[in-house]
């Protein structure tokens, strides 16, 4: 595929807001889990919240969208200058050639179980003030930034579980080469809600305490949330030396089962082989992998079966999960701004919380953040329905 | 953007498949809005067909016919799954539990409520592992959906389904979000003219603020206001009329000719 520059990217999770607190959380292995989750939410497990959400408020024209997820959004654009580079691309490019691929599992869903508990007690209706369309639809965030940033270009919202966020890079990636924008704002927003808390739940993947990616002991995940963006351009706009670019996009399906993974990681090392083919690299040019490494038993196995059938035992890779937790739906969003502050400041991130590597993995598993010379990185993002997406970010060839 | 149609699905009230509804879209009939009767999806294992809810088996219903009049075989083929919004009674069943006090939600529910649950039932049921992608636009649904497919038929130069669909939601959802009836609707698109191919798509963007195409006959328009999969509808009508038109839909033009 035509690589594309990463010109902007910003992100908000519970290790911090902005590029900036990211990168020193990254480098000091520092986590952001905690335990509890919402207010109302007596589960033991800890979660990645993102502190200062319940007192934030939208601009007042778009008090319409109040939602957590909205609100993890509007975060989002207002770090690392994001809103402004996104201005400064609509004057460039005009509005409606830029594209709005956004991401997200859940949407507003908290938004609506708090509606549904506040239901009419006789008639069983929804509160008036709950706006389905602005809040809790799948398609509200793609609304509010078209809204709040004056874009006209092609948009969507893309939702495929904890693929999500990965999969809308591929969706730019095409549009802008069959020529409908000519630049992309993608990424998206997955805040924390009482169905997936409840959800992973019902499905013993909730970890007691902070989620262990790769361990011998892991036990689950902690689920968190985050926003991030990345605005995408064609190279020639304004490239120098040293701007992240995206090289390859690669999806595939497992095939296999709703919520398990393919044993064998099948459809996780078709993506990344789709990925490397995309970018034209072979598996030795990747100089880290950022895993999708959720700390399920069973997922993390599959992941370094094909992690090695694909790389052998000598790429290292990582899961920053024990750090940001799981973010579902924006885990590829965060996971791609990890990637390229990785390429940019030279870093391999480790993985707090875990302390020994399963003994029957055979990938090189990096527990302890070093800095190194990143040139590539690959990064791995699977969900529900077997979804699965691998992204390939790097320097400028 | 140019593609080609090789296949049409289609499920809705009073338009049992493509076929039979041919000669209602194209004003030949009087269209007569009848109960959906959907049929059985024989695809799905019958484990599956259990616990799948109403839009899987509506998405796949609709995906089956358009393929089998391409005559094309579902491993090798790229799928867009286009509707506004998820599985309204798996929606109405989570939410309601999760305002109660035990809050103990099923796990089945749980990933059925996934708005990619169509398509991961559907890679299961074929064995397909090649990519899809599922998508909403709100009411744009159909449009950002047969943008996303016509996209990747022409840089992948492969073909690509779409299946964009909407199911009603239970009250109170439905009081907040109304819909009129389910629908589906599926298009095999070809990125090159093919001996099963009889349409001509040609796709561009357009004012977002730009008048719909609208149908003739008042009850069909009702449909295509009801219900997001149903603004394809004047696409359809143009194709069952075998002439050339010029459609209007959410955000895109598109120039149909027959072939």
């Amino acid at each position: 595929m035509q690589p594309l520059l990463v010109s902007q990217f910003s992100i908000v999770s519970s290790i911090g807001a902005g590029q900036a607190a990211t990168l020193a959380s990254l480098r000091a292995g520092t986590s952001g889990l905690r335990p509890g989750a919402l207010e109302t939410v007596a589960l033991p497990t800890y979660t990645g919240a993102v502190e200062g959400l319940a007192d934030f408020r939208l601009p007042e024209t778009f008090a319409a969208f109040d939602c957590r997820n909205n609100r993890l959004a509007e975060m989002a654009l207002r770090q690392d200058g994001f809103a402004d580079a996104v201005a400064a691309a609509v004057a460039r490019y005009g509005a409606r050639r830029i594209g709005l691929f956004l991401g997200t599992s859940t949407s507003g869903s908290l938004h609506a179980e708090l509606a549904y508990q506040a239901r009419d007690p006789v008639t069983g209706a929804l509160p008036e003030t709950f706006d389905y369309e602005r809040t809790h639809n799948i398609a509200s965030l793609m609304r509010y930034l078209s809204e709040r940033l004056g874009i006209t270009g092609p948009s969507f919202v893309v939702s495929c579980a904890c693929a999500s966020t990965a999969k809308t890079f591929g969706s730019a990636a095409r549009m802008i080469e069959a020529g409908l924008c000519d630049a992309a704002i993608v990424g998206g927003a997955d805040s924390l809600c009482l169905t997936t808390l409840y959800g992973f739940h019902s499905l013993s993947l909730n970890a007691p305490g902070p989620c262990r990616p790769f361990d011998a002991a892991r036990d689950g995940i902690s689920i968190g949330e985050a926003a991030g963006f990345a605005l995408l351009e064609k190279p020639s706009a304004h490239a120098d030396s040293e701007a992240v670019m995206l090289l390859g996009v690669g999806e595939s399906n497992d095939a296999y089962h709703m919520s398990s993974p393919h044993p064998e990681g099948i459809g996780a090392r078709l993506a990344m082989e789709r990925a490397l083919a995309a970018a034209g690299l072979a598996p030795r040019d990747i100089d880290y992998i950022n895993l999708h490494g959720t700390a399920t038993l069973v997922g993390d196995a599959a992941e370094d079966i094909a992690v090695s059938t694909v790389f052998g035992g000598d790429t290292p890779c990582s899961s920053t999960k024990g750090q940001t937790g799981h973010t579902l739906g924006a885990a590829g969003i965060v996971e791609a701004i990890v990637s390229a502050l990785a390429i940019r400041h030279g870093l391999l991130p480790g993985s707090p919380n875990t302390e020994t590597v399963d003994p029957s993995f055979h990938s090189r598993y990096q527990i302890a953040s070093e800095p190194a010379r990143v040139d590539s990185v690959l990064s791995n993002s699977f969900g529900f329905g077997g979804s699965n997406c691998s992204l390939i970010f790097g320097k400028q060839r | 953007m140019r593609v080609f149609i090789e296949g049409i699905g289609l499920v809705g009230p009073g338009l049992e498949n493509w076929p039979a509804a041919r000669a209602v879209l194209a004003g030949a009939a009087a269209y007569e809005p009848a109960p959906v009767r959907l049929q059985p999806v024989t695809l799905l294992p019958p484990a599956e067909r259990r616990r799948s809810g109403m839009t899987v088996k509506l998405a796949i219903a609709t995906g089956v016919e358009a393929l089998a009049q391409a005559g094309r075989d579902a491993i090798d083929m790229p799928m867009v799954f286009a509707a506004s919004g998820g599985d309204g009674d798996t929606l109405h069943e989570t939410l309601a539990t999760l305002a109660t006090e035990q809050r103990e939600v099923s796990p089945t529910k749980f990933h059925n409520s996934v708005h990619n649950a169509p398509s991961g039932y559907w890679a299961v049921a074929t064995g397909s592992r090649v990519p899809s992608v599922s998508l909403s636009a709100y009411d744009a649904s159909f449009s950002a959906g047969l943008l996303e497919a016509a996209v990747q038929a022409t840089v992948h130069d492969h073909p690509v389904t779409l299946i964009a669909y909407d199911v009603p939601y239970p009250e109170p959802l439905q009081a907040i979000r109304p819909m009129a009836a389910m629908v589906g609707v599926a298009l095999v698109l070809t990125p090159h003219r093919t001996d099963r191919a009889f349409a001509a798509l040609t796709i561009d963007m357009a004012d977002a603020t730009a008048d719909a195409t609208q149908m003739a006959d008042a009850e069909l328009e009702r449909l295509r206001l009801g219900n997001p999969a149903a603004r394809a509808l004047p696409l359809l009508a143009a194709i069952a009329r075998a002439d050339s038109a010029i459609i209007h839909l959410d955000g895109i033009v598109l120039a149909v000719t027959p072939v």
